[in-house]
């Protein structure tokens, strides 16, 4: 998917100039409150249209203000998934997983109610009024909906910020799994930047009614590790648990971590921060952190007035954060062993 | 009680006539009265202001100066009396012209339900609805029209009640002809004038409360079905 755009609009003393051409399938689109995402997405929606210049999708012009070219939103095929799930309450799961379904061109239909409540786990909610499900499920429903409209472009306007956290993270693996599964290219819109990089591959980053960056969300992460309160976060999908000493024991490659707030589900997504990771440059005599691992520094990046330290275990990788004082002292560039530990409890379960 | 309740054979055609009168007004403004609310509701064009004080100025003026006004407009000697003659139309002093002065009277009545029906849909669904593929006639008719059923009925009852008690644009542009565009206020009317029917009068009064509190229960019983199915 190529999205081609050079718009401008003014909303009051708002004003949006976007500039950008980007070609991919996971496309994050990152900003602070107010900075302009959701008014760019509308513009590519059909929902907004420019004041003036063009917006082109896959080489299609679905808007020009020179050619007086602007299809209107119900052809875009541009389906959208909102903050809010936004189900038509007078109707039930089925009819509104169907309301973009039978508005779809028969040609265009290659994905079916069928082949969908499957993986959306929404077998038995078919029937039911809308207004009983809970958050999570309307809004599987909300993405079903979007889905089933068989879009070419699934454009998701902050879809998990309105899910408290356990929620948000049981979501993503379906909003991901969803548009990969059924090839559906999408635009995730977030000021998470946890949420951009389990969604997104690319990111364009928007402030002040500009675009400001094009990166990937973990350049993006590091680059903001500095201003984030919590450092830079570590995303760990771990595996296979079993109990020991009164805590759990995940595989991390060919390692293992010892986490106290896992549990006994086969698969779980933790955060840890780059703070909560030591390094040393011996093996400490004695520790009480319960996981010590020796470590390769991959590489090393300025953060402000502290310093990141990429480091591998193994096949897996980590960031911590130093200060000046410690690069020197520890000696570290790239290719120097060290030791780290993080203790059990700095592990955060997201899901 | 027995004795309060009185009815003639021109009192049953007055009552018939009052409900015939209101339905055919609400019937016949209910399209129209559903459109210029969806186009105050959703759409941005000049002179909207203007319009929305001209929907609203029959409810601020008295009755009888739009009966008047109906007059000048629908009369013989009218601004459009000589077109309707040509076409063989005869709307003043027929039940006919009693609907259109219900009609005109309640019609704020009906824009502002509706329209409050329609302000309280979240912008989002009907957005929402455009990116799955619905042209705005489709959301018209799929998202906007059931969701904002409430006010076209909240709507729809008030007019029709406006429409059983109107009384001074009918008697000017209907007149006030027992049997043919006498409706109960007109009756009632009448009544009160004789003071010899005090209770054929009463009994009038006594009808057209029960008719009034009837569609009222009627508005709050479908209202809260439709609450429930949502």
């Amino acid at each position: 998917m190529e999205i081609r755009m050079a718009a401008e609009k003014r909303f009051g003393k708002f004003a949006l100039a976007a500039d950008f051409t980007i070609v991919g399938k996971q496309i994050g689109i990152f900003g602070e409150s107010g900075s302009g995402k959701s008014t760019l997405v509308g513009l590519l929606a059909g929902l907004h249209h420019p004041d003036r210049r063009e917006i082109f999708l896959d080489g299609e012009c679905l808007f020009s203000s020179t050619k007086r070219i602007n299809v209107p939103t119900e052809q875009r095929r541009i389906a959208m998934v909102f903050q809010h799930p936004n189900l038509f309450p007078h109707l039930s799961v089925k009819s509104n997983l169907l309301y973009g379904f039978k508005r779809c061109v028969e040609n265009n239909r290659s994905i079916t109610i069928e082949s969908l409540v499957g993986v959306l786990k929404l077998e038995n909610l078919l029937q039911r009024g809308v207004n009983n499900l809970s958050g999570g499920e309307k809004q599987r429903v909300s993405l079903g909906r979007a889905i089933l409209a068989n879009p070419r472009l699934l454009l998701m306007d902050e879809p998990l910020s309105a899910l408290d956290d356990t929620l948000k993270f049981q979501i993503i693996p379906y909003l991901k799994s969803v548009s990969e599964q059924f090839r559906i290219p999408y635009l995730f819109i977030s000021h998470s930047l946890v949420e951009m990089r389990l969604m997104t591959d690319q990111v364009l980053v928007v402030a002040n009614g500009s675009i400001v960056d094009q990166t990937t969300p973990d350049q993006l992460a590091r680059a903001r590790m500095e201003q984030s309160r919590v450092g830079y976060i570590n995303l760990l999908r771990l595996e296979s648990p079993r109990r020991v000493d009164g805590l759990f024991a995940y595989r991390w490659g060919d390692r293992e971590l010892l986490i106290s707030a896992g549990n006994e589900e086969p698969e779980a997504l933790f955060e840890l921060s780059s703070r909560d990771i030591i390094l040393f440059k011996r093996h400490p005599e004695a520790i009480s952190a319960r996981n010590l691992l020796p470590c390769i520094v991959v590489s090393t990046f300025p953060a402000g007035n502290r310093i990141g330290v990429e480091v591998a275990c193994g096949d897996q990788r980590v960031v911590a954060e130093v200060t000046e004082q410690a690069v020197k002292e520890l000696e570290i560039r790239e290719g120097v062993d060290l030791y780290l530990a993080v203790k059990a409890s700095a592990f955060r379960r997201l899901d | 009680m027995v004795k309060m309740i009185s009815l003639g054979p021109n009192d049953i055609d007055a009552i018939f006539l009052s409900g015939k009168v209101a339905a055919v007004a609400v019937a016949g403004s209910l399209p129209v009265g559903f459109a210029v609310a969806y186009l105050m509701t959703y759409l941005k064009f000049r002179g909207k202001l203007l319009m929305e004080v001209l929907i609203t100025l029959p409810l601020t003026l008295p009755p009888v100066v739009i009966g008047y006004f109906l007059l000048l407009l629908l009369g013989k000697k009218g601004w459009l009396g000589p077109l309707l003659e040509s076409a063989g139309i005869r709307l003043i002093f027929t039940w006919k012209a009693a609907v259109i002065a219900s009609a005109v009277v309640g019609f704020p009545l009906l824009v502002r339900s509706i329209r409050i029906g329609m302000e309280s849909i979240d912008p989002q669904l009907i957005q929402a609805s455009r990116t799955l593929g619905a042209p705005w006639y489709d959301t018209l008719f799929t998202i906007i029209l059931p969701l904002s059923i409430r006010g076209i009925l909240a709507g729809s009852s008030l007019m029709f009640a406006r429409s059983l008690g109107e009384f001074g644009a009918t008697i000017i542009v209907a007149g006030n002809i027992p049997g043919v565009t006498q409706t109960i206020p007109l009756a009632i009317y009448e009544y009160a004038s004789s003071p010899t029917s005090e209770t054929m009068a009463l009994s009038l009064c006594i009808v057209s409360v029960s008719m009034a509190l009837g569609i009222l229960f009627l508005h709050e019983v479908l209202g809260k079905k439709l609450s429930q199915r949502r």
